[in-house]
């Protein structure tokens, strides 16, 4: 029942992926890193960002090949780490940056922050969950409303390695399976829980595994290649979307950075962090799509400078924007 | 029209008249089909609605009201059992961290309409994991409503404002008073939250009591009253929002309160009901609020243990005297 998806670079263009759907992955991955550096940049040298963030960098295949494969209609719900999910949906960099300023013209209006960066329903992200575990058993909900009003849509929840192990995720799991539901169950497998590696928090081979105990698939894929965890994706969409319940991706990846924007991560060796750095997501795609000819160098140049120009703008906006003034808030308690 | 039901018929119909009425509601909880309710309240109801609207789950507090969220943020309407108060911490988590702040951290942009419906049962031998009453832990969660039914007319009422609701709701039923018996009228008429009930006018002694203590408290106004005296009991029905208004406006005209409650007296609702009379009231006092309580023990199995642990009317009418004296 545990199966692995790979697939090879050479092959990307025989998926039946257009090139503007490749370049559109590309984009969005950078799009991600630069806003993750952006982020990092107001953080630890300007000081103008406070609170806990933490950052995608290293994991943004993830994000963008599970959202590749979805339709309009099917929702995500996000989780602590959640500005890659939240862009990769495509809520504008400016409302994820008015966020984690704390404004009002942010996506949770200043009142969630980076942990709730990923709340946009009317773009198909639903919700962002900061307990670990705890989004799962709120996709299942989802997912039964779905199948309670007929009809085929799916939701695909994200969660840490972490997550695994923790009772909310069990039960949810569990539920969605003897229902089955049409849940996507994405662990973004970035090998630490903070600073616990994932390898010493369970005793299994993979993470997919876990799967074995709920009689669902469990597919193990490469969350360093957008085209590997998008075809994963689309599998389990399928399964979901002809009744045949959920399915558990571990997507294997890399934290490149610490868990928070303020952890130096000084647990992890130097050799495993070198080794992930040769594995970068966004390098390895941009040479592979340079190499397929769906794009050119001064293509990439391009989207850069695109991509940075409106970051710049995103920052002013969100510096320019208002708070909400403190008597607001009571009219966020209640409907 | 008028007729008598139990308590536990009051819940039945208003329930069933949800399902009947708005497609969107629908029963998830443990034991709550095939069984027909660990309190036999959705008895039948399987058979009914089917499996999708009475939904039955494994023992899973925590994924139970999960599901509700995730269902309801997509516009159902769902009602979820725990079937006991004491498993109510094992979804804490779901309920306080998720359920009543998802609007607040959304910025508005999500509402969680849930009812989490649950019962204690002290008074009938479950011992410490099956009895307790914990209303005063959800004093401190904003953005959670909580009921708290004392009779069956109440109970439908306060049932009915609950699914109108787009907050999330913990409606807290008392398993002792399911047989008891009250008018009930057969339309669904709604008993709005934050609005307490007089339940018996006085002018000496202002009794406020929750759930059960209703009961125990107009059993004992009513030998209080055979010695001369008058006796007010205010049932503030819920907890979230709380009407302290009622209360002190009692309190005003009394000037004496005893606070008759189920739950702990450390940092029970009597605590908060305590602190708001002194807040809003304290010239008017003419002796010591008083707390007739659970003590602050786990609930002992041994049913004479049990009775003696219990607060009742006895030891309220022992309070009023000593208050009187004093």
């Amino acid at each position: 029942m545990i199966k692995e998806i790979t697939i090879s670079p050479k092959d990307y263009l025989k998926l039946g992926l257009t090139r503007d759907k490749l370049v559109w992955m590309l984009k969005k991955m950078m799009e991600i890193r630069f806003f993750e550096e952006k982020v990092e940049e107001l953080y630890l040298m300007k000081g103008l960002i406070t609170g806990p963030a933490h950052l995608y960098f290293g994991e943004e295949a993830v994000a963008v090949g599970v959202v590749s494969a979805l339709e309009e209609g099917d929702l995500i719900i996000s989780n602590h780490r959640g500005h890659g999910h939240a862009l990769a949906k495509g809520i504008p960099m400016k409302e994820v940056m008015a966020e984690l300023f704390g404004k009002a013209t942010g996506t949770c209006k200043g009142l969630g922050g980076s942990m709730h960066v990923a709340i946009s329903p009317e773009r198909g992200s639903l919700f962002a969950s900061a307990i670990v575990g705890s989004g799962v058993p709120i996709a299942v909900g989802v997912a039964l409303a779905f199948k309670y009003e007929k009809s085929d849509r799916v939701i695909a929840v994200f969660f840490g390695d972490g997550a695994v192990n923790t009772g909310a995720f069990h039960e949810a799991v569990n539920m969605a399976a003897i229902w089955n539901l049409p849940v996507i169950l994405v662990c973004e497998n970035n090998m630490y829980a903070i600073g616990m590696k994932a390898e010493k928090a369970v005793a299994l081979k993979s993470l997919a595994e876990r799967a074995l105990g709920y009689g669902i698939p469990g597919i193990i894929v490469d969350g360093n290649d957008p085209i590997a965890v998008w075809l994963a994706t689309k599998e389990a969409i399928e399964k979901a979307r002809k009744g045949e319940g959920p399915t558990l991706l571990e997507c294997k990846t890399y934290r490149l950075k610490g868990h928070g924007i303020y952890d130096q991560a000084k647990y992890r060796p130097k050799e495993e962090v070198e080794a992930w750095l040769k594995k970068d997501p966004i390098i390895n795609f941009k040479k592979n799509l340079i190499e397929l000819n769906v794009l050119s160098e001064s293509d990439v140049k391009t989207f850069e400078e695109e991509i940075k120009r409106e970051l710049d703008e995103a920052v002013n906006f969100a510096q320019k924007s208002p708070i909400l003034s403190f008597e607001e808030l009571k009219n966020y308690v209640y409907a | 029209m008028l007729r008598e039901l139990t308590y536990a018929e009051a819940i039945r119909e208003a329930l069933r008249n949800a399902l009947i009425k708005n497609p969107k509601v629908f029963l998830i909880g443990e034991d709550i089909g095939a069984y027909g309710g660990a309190f036999k309240i959705t008895n039948g109801f399987l058979e009914e609605f089917g499996s999708e609207r009475i939904r039955d789950t494994p023992i899973s507090e925590a994924a139970i009201v999960g599901a509700a969220i995730g269902a309801a943020l997509m516009g159902l309407k769902p009602i979820a059992e725990i079937m006991y108060m004491d498993f109510i911490p094992i979804c804490l988590e779901q309920l306080a961290n998720q359920a009543a702040k998802i609007r607040f951290m959304s910025g508005g942009k999500l509402k969680v309409p849930i009812i989490v419906r649950t019962q204690y049962s002290l008074g009938r031998a479950h011992g410490a994991q099956h009895s307790q009453f914990i209303p005063a832990w959800f004093l401190q969660v904003p953005g959670l409503k909580v009921a708290l039914p004392s009779t069956p007319y109440d109970a439908k009422g306060l049932f009915n404002q609950a699914l109108k609701e787009e907050n999330p709701v913990l409606y807290i039923e008392c398993s002792l008073l399911y047989r008891v018996k009250g008018p009930v009228p057969e339309e669904d008429y709604i008993i709005p939250f934050g609005k307490a009930d007089v339940k018996k006018e006085g002018d000496d002694v202002t009794i406020v009591a929750i759930s059960r203590m209703v009961h125990e408290a107009l059993a004992a106004a009513k030998i209080l009253e055979e010695k001369g005296l008058s006796i007010e009991v205010i049932d503030p029905r819920t907890i979230q929002p709380l009407d302290i208004e009622t209360i002190v406006n009692s309190v005003k005209k009394t000037g004496r309160v005893i606070i008759a409650e189920d739950d702990h007296k450390t940092g029970g609702v009597g605590a908060e009901i305590t602190a708001s009379i002194i807040e809003n009231a304290f010239d008017y006092l003419d002796a010591p609020i008083t707390r007739v309580a659970s003590p602050d023990i786990p609930i002992p199995f041994s049913p004479q243990l049990e009775l003696e642990y219990m607060p009742n009317k006895d030891k309220i009418i022992q309070a009023v005297n000593s208050l009187l004296k004093g």
